[in-house]
């Protein structure tokens, strides 16, 4: 038969690895910054989750589910999931879960959505920018895990860098796609007006991409979410990891408890998201 | 910057707009006389403007005709530079627009315009209070300031009371009234209409145009409005430029075009527009056959009245102001009576209703059809200007534009 010949070899693989030992050689003090920052923010952050009551945080989502959903019934839905996941003994896994998409979260808005804006304001950025977020989007989400790994070792900080990664292209794309199709005759008036870039921007723009941005937003909590499960292949503690702990030894039960409770914190986490996009029209 | 003397409040001045890579070339390749179509054809560039030249008086409302594609969206835009313009001047206030720097545009455009749009360009997360306060809110007019102004404006629009509604939920002309409102809370000098009425329906469209008419009445602001429908264009101009294909085709009075449409092109335009709307009764006035005078006796104005075959006589002082009508029997009787009086007793004089020289001859049928005899004319003095007869006014109802 004929064989794809050995000779033609294209060492790709080789180049990104020299560029990696280059990257940790030469910004290694950096990327230890950047995780210094990253750790302290989801570690301040999960030690609130804990440090306050389970019956309190239980109540705090029934009323978000309430008053962002506007139905009673959604709040007592949202409260049971909660319990149940106590129930499970999961609470204080899934406390840490949440803690690391929120973090991810923030995070991935504090870059996704002035890229989103840079992107939206210039054609040139959106053309450099569009196939990058396409090759971020479809590359498999564990390709990320690996580089990750190398920068900061094993642990949450690695399992939020790859998360913010895999989740902040949605919330780029639609800021971006938001912005460009706001209404031009009102974009036209306040030009006429005399607006400033920056007036036309916080008056204008921003307000009427709103719906826009808040898909964007959800679809990134939704994806850190998975992210952050996946993250505790390299050491993040979390629901994701007891997953993990019952492949590894076979427990279907236990597997099925740690599945129901991240089901349950995606269907909450996506509700109250979602209705941020829906409310004022 | 360059000023230039005129008495134009906006002149524009060979003004080009290019779309397409290669603009230098249709400068340089002397293609500058060929139409839109070759230009196209031989460069890739679409002509969005082509040389055009116009020049708009201080508080004239001028307003720029065409249909859509024939560039008077584009040159209502380039005013303000919304739309940037390839090559020429436009110079407004004496300011060459065109080579305004960010900032000196910023403040240009903050203080000497308004401008209306189409779809209102409202911001629905205001409400109707702040959308009308925007303007001066870019400015960086205090809260408190700028909500009165504001409010005057709304008021002055007929919208008072519905300040804390957001636009959505208002009708499309209650919308545009909000846009109105922005626009005049600024007090500019000049407002551009970019087919303000032209999503509204026909009845709040008519509406619309009359409270305009009487609002420029009292601001006398410099308008110029962009629209594609020949009868509001007839209505509210002082001035029409057509457009087509880019180019100005035809400047004119109103009348001007319906009565001597320069091409085929605005004739079509024309066509179908009623006289009616179009002509006034200055233009088709006569002067009168017979007119007595208030010092001349009964007797003159019978024998003057009896000669002509007429049933009566306008009767004007010395200074010719119109006092009213006498009519045959009447002066009958004043002869037969006893004291015989010299001159035509006050009391005896009918009075009339009177029009004015710019009355559209569509006000006219009432008034015609009220009296037997014809429609006098005067000036703002009331001064006697000339006639109208059921006869003028029929003559003139034939079709306009044909020759």
């Amino acid at each position: 038969m004929f064989e794809f010949p050995e000779t033609i070899n294209l060492p790709l693989a080789s180049v990104i690895d020299s560029i990696m030992d280059w990257l940790l050689l030469h910004l290694d003090g950096l990327f230890d910054f950047i995780g210094a920052i990253i750790l302290h923010v989801v570690l301040a952050l999960e030690s609130l989750l804990l440090f306050v009551p389970w019956f309190i945080i239980i109540l705090l989502i029934g009323l978000a589910g309430w008053k962002l959903l506007g139905k009673i019934s959604t709040a007592i839905v949202f409260m049971t999931m909660m319990f149940i996941i106590g129930a499970f003994d999961y609470w204080d896994l899934a406390m840490r879960t949440l803690s690391l998409v929120i973090a991810s979260v923030v995070f991935s808005l504090l870059i996704g959505l002035p890229t989103g804006i840079k992107m939206a304001r210039s054609d040139r950025a959106q053309r450099i920018l569009k196939p990058l977020l396409d090759a971020m989007q479809t590359m498999p989400s564990f390709v990320y895990l690996i580089p990750a790994l190398m920068f900061f070792g094993m642990g949450k900080v690695p399992a939020m860098f790859a998360t913010i990664i895999y989740a902040v292209p949605p919330v780029i794309r639609l800021t971006n796609v938001g912005i460009r199709t706001v209404d031009i005759e009102a974009l036209e008036a306040a030009k006429a007006f005399g607006a400033t870039p920056k007036q036309i921007l916080f008056d204008v723009q921003l307000p009427l991409a709103k719906p826009s941005i808040m898909v964007g937003i959800n679809q990134t909590t939704m994806m850190a979410l998975a992210m952050v499960v996946i993250g505790s292949m390299i050491g993040a503690k979390g629901l994701g990891m007891e997953v993990l702990l019952a492949i590894s030894r076979i427990e279907v039960g236990r597997g099925f408890e740690a599945g129901i409770s991240i089901v349950f914190l995606a269907i909450i986490i996506d509700r109250i998201t979602y209705s941020f996009s829906k409310k004022d029209k | 910057m360059e000023s230039i003397e005129n008495n134009s409040q906006v002149i524009i001045k060979d003004v080009w707009k290019l779309y397409g890579k290669d603009a230098k070339k249709v400068f340089s390749k002397k293609l500058m006389q060929e139409t839109k179509a070759v230009i196209q054809e031989k460069t890739g560039c679409i002509v969005g403007m082509k040389n055009i030249n116009l020049e708009i008086k201080k508080g004239e409302f001028y307003i720029l005709m065409g249909l859509s594609g024939s560039g008077k969206s584009t040159l209502i835009r380039s005013l303000i530079r919304l739309v940037n313009t390839t090559k020429g001047n436009i110079i407004i206030n004496g300011k060459n627009i065109t080579k305004m720097n960010n900032e000196q545009l910023l403040h240009f455009r903050r203080d000497t315009f308004g401008m209306v749009f189409q779809h209102y360009g409202l911001l629905p997360h205001l409400t109707v209070l702040d959308n009308a306060a925007y303007g001066l809110k870019v400015k960086g007019i205090p809260k408190g300031e700028r909500y009165a102004k504001a409010m005057q404006t709304l008021e002055t629009v007929g919208l008072k009371g519905w300040e804390d509604y957001y636009p959505g939920s208002l009708s499309g002309g209650m919308q545009q009234r909000v846009g109105l409102a922005r626009a005049l809370a600024n007090d500019p000098e000049i407002l551009l209409m970019d087919e303000p009425f032209s999503g509204l329906d026909p009845l709040i469209r008519r509406q619309m145009q009359d409270e305009l008419v009487e609002l420029q009445e009292k601001l006398k602001k410099t308008i110029i409005f962009v629209t594609h429908d020949l009868h509001e264009a007839l209505k509210l101009g002082d001035q029409i430029a057509i457009l087509r294909d880019g180019e100005v085709v035809q400047v004119g009075t109103p009348e001007d075009i319906v009565t001597s449409p320069a091409d085929e092109y605005v004739q079509q335009f024309v066509q179908d527009a009623s006289p009616a709307k179009v002509l006034t009764a200055g233009s088709i006035m006569e002067e009168p056959s017979i007119l007595t005078y208030a010092w001349e006796g009964p007797k003159t104005a019978l024998t003057l009245i009896r000669a002509n075959k007429r049933r009566a006589a306008f009767i004007v002082n010395k200074s010719r102001e119109l006092l009213g009508v006498i009519r045959e029997k009447e002066l009958v009787s004043l002869l037969e009576q006893e004291t015989k009086s010299k001159t035509i007793p006050m009391d005896s004089i009918k009075k009339v209703s009177t029009v004015t020289e710019d009355t559209l001859i569509e006000d006219l049928f009432s008034i015609i059809t009220e009296n037997p005899w014809p429609i006098p004319v005067v000036d703002e003095k009331n001064r006697f200007k000339g006639i109208v007869t059921t006869d003028h006014i029929f003559e003139s109802l034939s079709p306009l534009g044909g020759e």
